[in-house]
């Protein structure tokens, strides 16, 4: 960012700024939901089918269900300094909020192979197939179908959960906004388009799985 | 590790504003849980109308609240009322955005749990002679609180651990408080890992008072 | 041949099965009748090894089902089953349902599935359903097509768990009719069914079970017209009235 006078109007300039912002919120978001995604199967086939398993994670999903997501940035990047190793805010964002995705869609991820009706389980080991090949070929499609929606919903919780990141010095766009706003004091302009943003990011895709989870039912 | 001295006593130290910081956490969350259920209330009426002005900005509030930021909304009420010649503190602006965000999210809730509640359940109580006020207080409303009392819990504790977003605006809740505390000897993991463990706590308390009261009122 | 000897099993304190012994030779249809909770649905799963066995033992063919040593997914390939309901696979269609154990149990090439997929969907009547997914078909149409898919791995004994129990009455002719087909194919058959005058007309024997045991076993036409024992002819008449 060039230098700017303290308290100067909105430029022109600003635009990359804000439009880096924007782009870090959607990486971060696409980042961390893939790499949470992939976690949450594991974790959650791991809960579904392993009582130690299931007594192990709930300790650690109580964890992050019950201490600010803002406290366990903080704490993660803390971590990593103590440990002499000064860590990228984007990596700090992408391990906090993958393993926060990675609690909530295995709690998807469990209800879903357990909504699998036991017949469907019967008939396909009945028919000869193997545990691996039941789960590929059956349970898991039918987890995965039955828990879409909800995990779209999770989704979008999480590009809303970016804003966090501002505390550990990634600039997503709210962070972006509020510094616009502490040089040029546009908040009410700032904040509208940011609002706009989320907005439209957010309601179209959460009304598209409302309409699907309709559909399922 | 790593050749670290971990300081706790610092913390011990600092801990009656650790405390503070939690009280004020508490309040915050209670307020605007009280508030947000008020509201919530009303709003859920209107958006079963499905259609009419009420309907309309009883969905706006809904939609609102459920596809911005809860920081987002922070910032509107402590930066953006700033252009309207309000100035509020940080402990308003976060009070009423997670009055807001409650209000909007119990809506649905309370909507989501009146729907449940299958319509013969009325005629049936208005057919053995109650009155609607009647039937609606014996019948339904026991019902619906059954349906919607764990999403409530629920909420009640997203409100309780997004309270710490009151500390980016400067409010002194428990985030805040530690915020402060650790500034001057940054120690920050150990100040933040004792937070944590307040947090967790606080959290503890709040789902086993909900489990407890739950069994209690419908023990079956 | 299919034996089930002195048999007991038990869900956690209530015993179920009470030493049960049974032998089903192949090529004969015996149907299982009684109350619902006599054992029989627990029997028939304990059979193909969905069950676990608390005493006794079942041998099928030579192998006992729930032997350590035992494959039991290569055993199964030898004993059908089809349920009362929630048989089909709702996210595949018809052809994909039938085709699917196949092609990854027993390795088939997708052509050579999906050719033997579309054999016995005919054989049970349902080529014109052959890409639907289940949930467009109705529930004889989904029996018939959990029947197909079980036959498509070439059993030797076919075991059906009050397969029509579930069924409008309307539908439950055309599965009836396809089990009828089975039987004059030669194929060997254990029927959990409420339905006496199906067991009598198509059974060749008749088991009734009653709490655990079975009273009486024989010929269908003898166990259901001229029962030997009282409880059977108690049963009989409950039901038939």
């Amino acid at each position: 960012m060039k230098f700017q006078l303290p308290y100067s109007g909105l430029q022109w300039s600003d635009l990359p700024f804000l439009l880096t912002g924007i782009f870090h919120t959607i990486l971060l978001t696409v980042v961390a939901a893939a790499i949470g995604t992939v976690i949450g199967i594991i974790l959650g086939w791991l809960r579904e089918s392993s009582v130690v398993a299931r007594y192990i994670l709930a300790i650690y999903v109580d964890m992050t269900r019950s201490v600010p997501l803002i406290i366990q940035f903080i704490l993660v990047n803390s971590v990593f300094s103590l440990a002499g190793l000064a860590l990228d805010p984007f990596v700090v964002g992408v391990i906090v909020l993958s393993l926060y995705m990675g609690v909530l869609t295995s709690e998807l991820v469990r209800s879903g192979l357990q909504s699998v009706r036991p017949e469907l389980k019967k008939a396909s080991r009945s028919l000869g197939m193997n545990y691996w090949q039941e789960l590929f070929h059956v349970s898991g499609p039918l987890a995965l179908r039955t828990s879409f929606p909800s995990w779209v919903g999770t989704v979008i919780a999480l590009a809303k959960d970016t804003s966090l990141v501002g505390v550990v010095g990634y600039v997503d766009i709210l962070r972006a906004t509020q510094i616009l706003i502490n040089r040029t004091n546009e908040a009410l302009l700032m904040l509208g388009v940011t609002g706009l943003f989320y907005f439209l990011i957010c309601y179209p895709i959460s009304l598209y799985s409302r309409r699907l989870e309709r559909t399922l039912q | 590790m790593f050749g670290y001295t971990f300081f706790w006593s610092l913390v011990w130290d600092k801990l009656p504003e650790l405390l503070e910081g939690a009280k004020l956490t508490l309040e915050i969350t209670i307020l605007s849980m009280i508030v947000g259920t008020t509201i919530a209330l009303p709003l859920a009426l209107m958006r079963r109308q499905a259609t009419g002005p009420g309907y309309r900005f009883a969905t706006a509030w809904v939609e609102l609240a459920r596809n911005t930021p809860a920081l987002f909304q922070i910032y509107m009420g402590y930066f953006g009322l700033g252009a309207f010649g309000l100035q509020l503190s940080s402990f308003l602006a976060t009070f009423i955005a997670l009055s807001f965000n409650n209000a909007g999210y119990l809506a649905e809730t309370f909507r989501g749990g009146l729907n449940a509640v299958p319509p013969q359940q009325f005629s049936a109580a208005r057919s053995l002679g109650m009155s609607s006020l009647r039937a609606y207080m014996h019948v339904v409303f026991p019902q619906v609180f059954r349906i919607v009392f764990f999403p409530y819990v629920n909420q009640l504790n997203w409100a309780l651990l997004n309270s710490s977003l009151g500390s980016i605006v400067g409010l002194r809740e428990l985030t805040g408080a530690t915020q402060a505390a650790q500034s001057e000897s940054f120690r920050t993991f150990e100040f933040f890992i004792v937070t944590a463990a307040i947090y967790y706590l606080m959290a503890k308390v709040v789902e086993i008072s909900a489990r407890l009261t739950f069994w209690r009122l419908f023990r079956s | 041949m299919i034996e089930i000897k002195n048999v007991r099993k038990s869900f956690g304190p209530i015993e179920v099965i009470k030493g049960v012994d049974l032998t089903i030779e192949k090529g004969e249809v015996l149907c299982l009748i009684g109350a619902s909770g006599s054992g029989k649905s627990t029997l028939l799963q304990c059979i193909n090894g969905l069950e676990p066995i608390n005493g006794g033992q079942i041998v099928v063919d030579g192998v006992d089902v729930h032997g350590r040593k035992t494959d039991l997914n290569k055993l199964r390939q030898k004993l059908g089953i089809v349920f009362q309901q929630y048989n089909a696979f709702p996210h595949l269609t018809a052809l994909e349902n039938v085709a699917l154990a196949p092609r990854i149990v027993k390795k088939a090439s997708k052509a050579d599935a999906m050719k033997l997929a579309t054999e016995h969907l005919e054989y049970v009547g349902l080529s014109s359903r052959a890409n639907m997914r289940p949930a467009s078909l109705s529930g004889g149409q989904q029996q018939r097509l959990a029947i197909a898919r079980a036959l498509a791995m070439k059993p030797t004994y076919m075991l059906f768990d009050e397969v029509t129990s579930a069924l409008d009455p309307e539908l439950v002719g055309e599965v009836l009719d396809t089990m009828r087909k089975l039987k004059s194919a030669g194929m060997t058959m254990v029927v959990v069914t409420h339905d006496i005058a199906f067991a009598r007309e198509t059974g060749d024997r008749v088991a009734f079970f009653d709490r655990g045991t079975i009273c009486e076993v024989g010929q269908s036409r003898q166990v259901i017209n001229e029962p030997r024992e009282e409880r059977t002819r108690q049963f009989l008449q409950r039901v038939l009235n």
